[in-house]
């Protein structure tokens, strides 16, 4: 029968994104995907809203006795652009990277867990394929979760404020065209601000069979890094944290922009993917699967 | 072909021993002949899983080798892993995405799988196993033998030169039990080596050529079921009313094990030709209603090779 007919069939380079895009359909039609992705897309429209309610007798955004709100709230009275900085601002430190971690967590230990990783190998999907493809999901996850918190905070913003011309945090005004440009860059800037956390949590899924364990693990580490930042004493190894430069995407709001910290932040999420990419490579592509 | 020679499958010395000192599988020496229906045989526990993944390149053997189609695993995956299809410890499958689009993903990732022919093959694959009507039904809805029905599926999306099923009729009613030794049979017949473990002694009876028996991580026995079973020699019975002479002519007769349940005298056949057996029967007034040999099963095989009873527990 087929004998001739199986043996001339090879790999095809473009077939391998056959399954990127399975993997991303089935990520983005998770309830939990979609869930989480509209608890992002909720945390703008409070931010919005409380800042219209405590605005609406004519008081300044921001906390009027002297303590300090999130960053850039003070402006979005002025101009609605102004929340989504402010929005990004309030969910980089934890909102987004925890959905991230639940995704990156999930990306191998899940497979392991319900037993599907051990169909998808031997169709044969092939380990450092099925590593790489989970990681560009994961990624793609990035963006769409820091696209949807820009774009809720963009609509939210434009509803209930005015937009027009922004003032820069150097104090000099650009045009509003140029500062949805810089919006958008920003969203770019933090979705890349999380590709070391879903290498981190990718390297964590290849060393459990348990995807909630992973899941929980990766968010561990990120609240234990959090809270590492925040120690004076550790200020030497502070520029090593993943999250260390994550609020420098403020600096793209300056005029000129200040790059240093930007391109620092860069710098450390290229080091975290390269040496977790390094590390879930080496455990999984030799790893015994028994689940 | 090479592997027309060398067995579809073949291991020498293949051992493996996981961390923390447990031998799950020690030396074993396996040949699968091509074309034929394998039945792999063992309690829980007896390495036959273990085996199965080393074949699949899952679990990396500590000592021996492998090999599937011709080439060495695990390193040849991606050139043997998509001429066979696999049933491994029962079906997996995303409980939120429906049967056609499980068999969709897992199709996905086959990088030799022609996009083109993916829905075609998928819809084949479901109306093969029966599951047409249920494709659009998410499968966390879906029964146990539903499920089993398209993991079978998603071992068929492909024509494949060898199929390696373990327990492919668990959680299937008699009648879907039926229907996979007949597809079992169909596959056969178009040249699919069938490699099958299973802990139904009957049903590996029923449609295996070939059989293989492990125990404690050992190969106790291989070849075709015919030959097994010979191996193990039937028992003389004796039907008759006169049931106490009957045993006494017997065991003076050379016949062993000689043991009576109600009007059936049964014993290990003695040596001499069974005709005069039956003389000395007839001739010390034993009223013989039946007299014959019961063929041995696979049963007897494995209980006289393993010395022990099969655990069905599964």
């Amino acid at each position: 029968m087929s004998r001739a007919e199986t043996a001339v069939r090879s790999p095809r380079p473009l077939r391998t994104l056959g399954l990127l895009r399975s993997e991303l359909t089935t990520t983005f039609r998770r309830w939990r995907t979609l869930a989480l992705l509209g608890v992002l897309a909720a945390v703008p429209v409070l931010i919005g809203a409380a800042v219209r309610i405590e605005t609406s007798d004519g008081s300044p955004a921001g906390p009027g006795d002297g303590g300090e709100g999130p960053a850039f709230v003070a402006q979005i009275t002025n101009n609605g652009l102004f929340l989504v900085f402010t929005a990004l601002a309030v969910t980089l430190p934890f909102f987004l990277p925890m959905a991230v971690g639940v995704i990156a967590g999930d990306a191998i230990a899940g497979e392991a867990h319900a037993g599907t990783l051990r169909y998808l190998l031997v169709a044969p999907a092939g380990r450092t394929r099925l590593l790489l493809t989970k990681y560009a999901a994961t990624v793609a996850f990035c963006l769409a979760a820091t696209f949807v918190v820009a774009v809720s905070a963009l609509a939210v913003g434009a509803l209930l404020f005015p937009l027009g011309d922004l003032t820069t945090i150097s104090g000099t005004r650009i045009g509003f065209t140029e500062g949805l440009g810089r919006a958008l860059l920003i969203a770019l800037v933090v979705a890349l601000s999380l590709t070391g956390l879903a290498a981190l949590g990718l390297f964590v899924s290849t060393l459990t069979n348990s995807g909630i364990a992973a899941m929980a693990a990766t968010v561990g580490l990120l609240i234990t890094v959090q809270i590492l930042d925040q120690i004076p004493q550790l200020h030497a190894v502070q520029p090593y944290l993943f999250s260390h430069y994550w609020l420098s995407f403020a600096d793209l709001v300056r005029d000129p922009v200040h790059w240093d910290d930007l391109v620092r932040n860069l710098q450390v999420q290229a080091l975290y993917t390269a040496v977790f990419g390094s590390a879930a490579w080496a455990r999984f592509t030799t790893k015994d699967i028994t689940a | 072909m090479d592997e027309e020679d060398d067995g579809v499958i073949r291991t020498r010395g293949l051992t493996k021993r996981y961390r923390g000192g447990q031998l799950a599988v020690d030396g074993l020496d396996l040949t699968v002949p091509a074309g034929s229906v394998f039945g792999f045989l063992g309690p829980n526990g007896s390495g036959k899983t273990t085996t199965i993944r080393m074949l699949m390149g899952l679990v990396e053997p500590t000592s021996g080798t492998a090999r599937v189609l011709g080439h060495p695993m695990p390193r040849s995956s991606r050139a043997v892993l998509p001429r066979v299809g696999a049933l491994i410890e029962g079906p997996a499958l995303y409980g939120f995405l429906t049967g056609r689009d499980n068999l969709l993903r897992y199709d996905a990732a086959d990088p030799t799988a022609d996009p083109r022919t993916r829905r075609t093959r998928v819809a084949a694959a479901l109306e093969r196993v029966g599951l047409t009507a249920a494709a659009g039904k998410k499968v966390k809805a879906y029964s146990l033998g539903m499920r089993q029905r398209l993991g079978l599926a998603a071992a068929l999306l492909q024509p494949r030169d060898l199929l390696v099923l373990d327990e492919p009729t668990n959680g299937l009613d008699p009648q879907g039990m039926r229907e996979i030794r007949s597809l079992v049979r169909e596959l056969a017949s178009d040249g699919t080596t069938v490699f099958l473990s299973s802990h139904l002694l009957d049903e590996i009876e029923q449609v295996c050529t070939h059989a293989a028996v492990m125990a404690r991580g050992r190969l106790i026995a291989q070849g075709a079921v015919a030959e097994l079973t010979a191996g193990a020699r039937g028992r003389l019975v004796v039907t008759t009313p006169d049931t106490g002479e009957a045993a006494r002519v017997l065991k003076e007769q050379g016949a062993g094990d000689v043991v009576v349940d109600e009007d059936r005298v049964t014993g290990e056949p003695p040596e001499r030709d069974l005709a005069e057996v039956n003389a000395a029967l007839v001739a010390a007034g034993v009223r013989v209603r039946g007299f014959g040999l019961e063929r041995a099963s696979l049963e007897d095989a494995f209980v006289a090779l393993t010395g022990e009873g099969f655990d069905v527990a599964g």
